[in-house]
């Protein structure tokens, strides 16, 4: 038990990991697949956040009334990992409109059955 | 100024992306284009000549000394990745203006550079950084850009291609940014070099491993490592040919030196091949790229899609060097890597030609095409005969290094696999010639011309260079010793 709550952080980010992946592997919806794959990514945040945060630290300002200071480092790279995170899920979705245009539905099997032939000639795009 | 070139040639197409997004003509997007890629050709290539006694620069941006701030570290190794990048960069940017105009809209045409500069910089950046999260940001700079690169293609297979790499590269990204998480939560920094002197404290730590791990993995995905690589067939074939030359001759290769770098400059070969058996892991799924890989690309119908699974299994080579892990089994890596580069990039960029004639490369498409395109079709020979590895081409000098990397270690068994799964090569590259020499071409294929002067230029350059490559190695084989020297070092 005690494992567990020591590592509290840990087991979340584990679980939140494995439902996105799972998300991406077992959906067959595209959209559904980028929610999945932004979950994943989700985890990751946590992996770094939790970390960085002391109990009982504060912001890293100098100050004679604190002693313990929460490490700002993690907090920043993972602005940076979510603003990553934003630009392919936008990117992902864009594609997805894309698709929706030349195909006309978002299921991958019936993206597949489209393209049963898989070495046909080319199709033009509409 | 010179001491600027580490940042400078990142920067560079950075800046150049927006400012031809503005300029949105697509003539002047192009001369902005090549205008930059010459500028950091000469960038790097000013770095590898300085890199090349064995010293290495260390560039901190905004004059924050490293640890503490990001640092750029140039040696031996990086040096050449990234005159290789440059090298094909220029010549991909002069060869895509004629070729895009028949696969890309007119009014798309400013956005392709603009992407093909934010890929440029994403793999100078990638190869330059010696920060652990800053290699994360410029991999994905370079993933983005590419995935919208291979959307561009003019069949509607390219955006479900595109949107596949999407999430296999978003999933590898993540367990990079994981793999580089946990060192840091084990070492406290991120600069690589400082990272480097902590690690072996905590050597024994299960986080370091799975750390190496998960870092292993992500990377593994982005150079399409078998059985990783599922990606690759679909990106390559449907993306236009200006993209599939650039991306087969740079993506895969900027992935492997990551690899390469993290093995011996970060982990240290000690921990990764003598207390973790990840060499031999390595051997193994290079041997299956190599034969399997081969063996899918004979039965393509398709022959961009056939030089896609070759790739695959050309990777196989680079990551067998990488996993024998003697100083002579990196360098027919390296050595490999750039040979293969310019091999695969002369064969994608000849593809492009017959595209840009034939309006398709399925080996339907193509019967006959020797008689009509001799020198395209030639070169594209030539090309085969290098990924052979036929005496007097590039592919030779790298099989034979890794046949002696592989007899070095007493891998008798090794050596001859590598030259059996050679023969694999000879198989598909047949096949070409056979559809281009021995079939009557059809009434369609015998009105076409030659390609374009320009294209086939270009396209001959890189084969020149596959043969002048082949018979003198000063350039390669010495860089490549120089890189394997540096990476062998270590960094600290």
């Amino acid at each position: 038990m005690t494992v567990i709550a020591a590592q509290f952080t840990y087991w979340v980010t584990i679980f939140i990991a494995i439902a996105g992946l799972y998300i991406v592997i077992a959906r067959g919806n595209l959209i559904k697949k980028l929610v999945g794959l932004s979950i994943f990514q989700t985890s990751v945040y946590l992996l770094y956040i939790a970390p960085g945060k002391l109990i009982g630290g504060t912001a890293p300002i100098y100050s004679v009334d604190f002693a313990i200071y929460s490490n700002p480092l993690p907090h920043v790279l993972i602005l940076t990992a979510i603003v990553v995170g934003v630009a392919t899920l936008a990117l992902g979705l864009a594609l997805v409109v894309r698709i929706r245009e030349a195909y006309g539905t978002i299921e991958e099997d019936e993206i597949l059955a489209q393209e049963a032939p898989p070495d046909a000639v080319a199709t033009p795009r509409p | 100024m010179t001491s600027h070139f580490p940042i400078l040639q990142v920067v560079l197409p950075l800046l150049a992306a927006p400012v031809m997004v503005l300029a949105r003509r697509a003539g002047i997007t192009w001369l902005i284009a090549v205008a930059m890629s010459a500028a950091v050709l000469g960038m790097a290539g000013w770095l590898f000549v300085q890199t090349g006694a064995g010293e290495t620069i260390s560039y901190a941006i905004g004059s924050w000394p490293p640890p503490w701030g990001i640092e750029y570290r140039i040696d031996a190794a990086n040096a050449y990745v990234m005159l290789l990048v440059a090298a094909i960069g220029l010549l991909v940017a002069l060869y895509s203006r004629a070729s895009i105009a028949a696969e890309i809209p007119a009014d798309q045409h400013y956005l392709f550079y603009t992407m093909f500069a934010l890929c440029l910089t994403g793999l100078l950046g990638m190869a330059a950084t010696g920060d652990a999260f800053n290699l994360f940001v410029f991999l994905e700079i370079a993933s983005l850009s590419t995935y919208v690169l291979i959307a561009l293609g003019r069949d509607r297979r390219a955006l479900v291609a595109a949107y596949q790499y999407l999430i296999t590269g978003t999933i590898g990204a993540s367990f990079i940014v994981i793999g580089v998480g946990l060192a840091y939560l084990e070492t406290g920094t991120l600069n690589l070099a400082d990272m480097a002197t902590r690690l072996p404290d905590v050597s024994d730590q299960r986080s370091v491993r799975a750390a190496l791990a998960f870092l292993t993995v992500g990377v593994s995905l982005k150079l399409a490592l078998f059985p990783l690589h599922l990606w690759l067939p679909n990106a390559y074939t449907y993306a236009p040919s200006a993209v599939a030359a650039f991306l087969a001759a740079t993506a895969t290769k900027v992935a492997v030196y990551v690899l390469m770098r993290l093995y011996y400059s970060v982990f240290g070969a000690k921990l990764v091949f003598e207390e973790l058996a990840v060499g031999r892991v390595l051997i193994a799924l290079s041997l299956a790229a190599m034969v399997i890989a081969s063996a899918v690309a004979i039965f393509q119908r398709d022959v961009k899609r056939m030089f896609a699974y070759s790739s695959i299994a050309q990777v196989g080579y680079i990551t067998l060097g990488i996993g024998i892990a003697s100083e002579t089994g990196l360098i027919a890596g390296i050595v490999h890597l750039f040979n293969h580069a310019l091999t695969k990039g002369a064969i994608f960029m000849l593809l492009g030609c017959i595209a840009l004639r034939a309006g398709g490369v399925g080996f339907d498409r193509i019967a006959g095409i020797g008689r009509v395109m001799p020198l395209t079709s030639f070169g594209i020979v030539i090309g085969g005969l290098s990924l052979i590895g036929v005496p007097g081409t590039a592919g030779f000098v790298s099989k034979w290094y890794l046949v002696v990397a592989a007899l070095e270690q007493g891998a008798l068994w090794l050596a001859v696999l590598v030259v059996a799964s050679s023969l694999l090569a000879i198989v598909y590259v047949w096949r070409f010639v056979e559809a281009a020499y021995f079939n009557a071409p059809s009434a369609h294929i015998a009105a076409l011309k030659e390609a374009p002067a320009g294209m086939l230029a270009l396209s001959w350059v890189m084969i020149a260079a596959c043969i002048y490559f082949g018979l003198d190695t000063r350039l390669t084989l010495g860089g490549a010793t120089d890189a394997a020297g540096a990476l062998m070092r270590g960094w600290p």
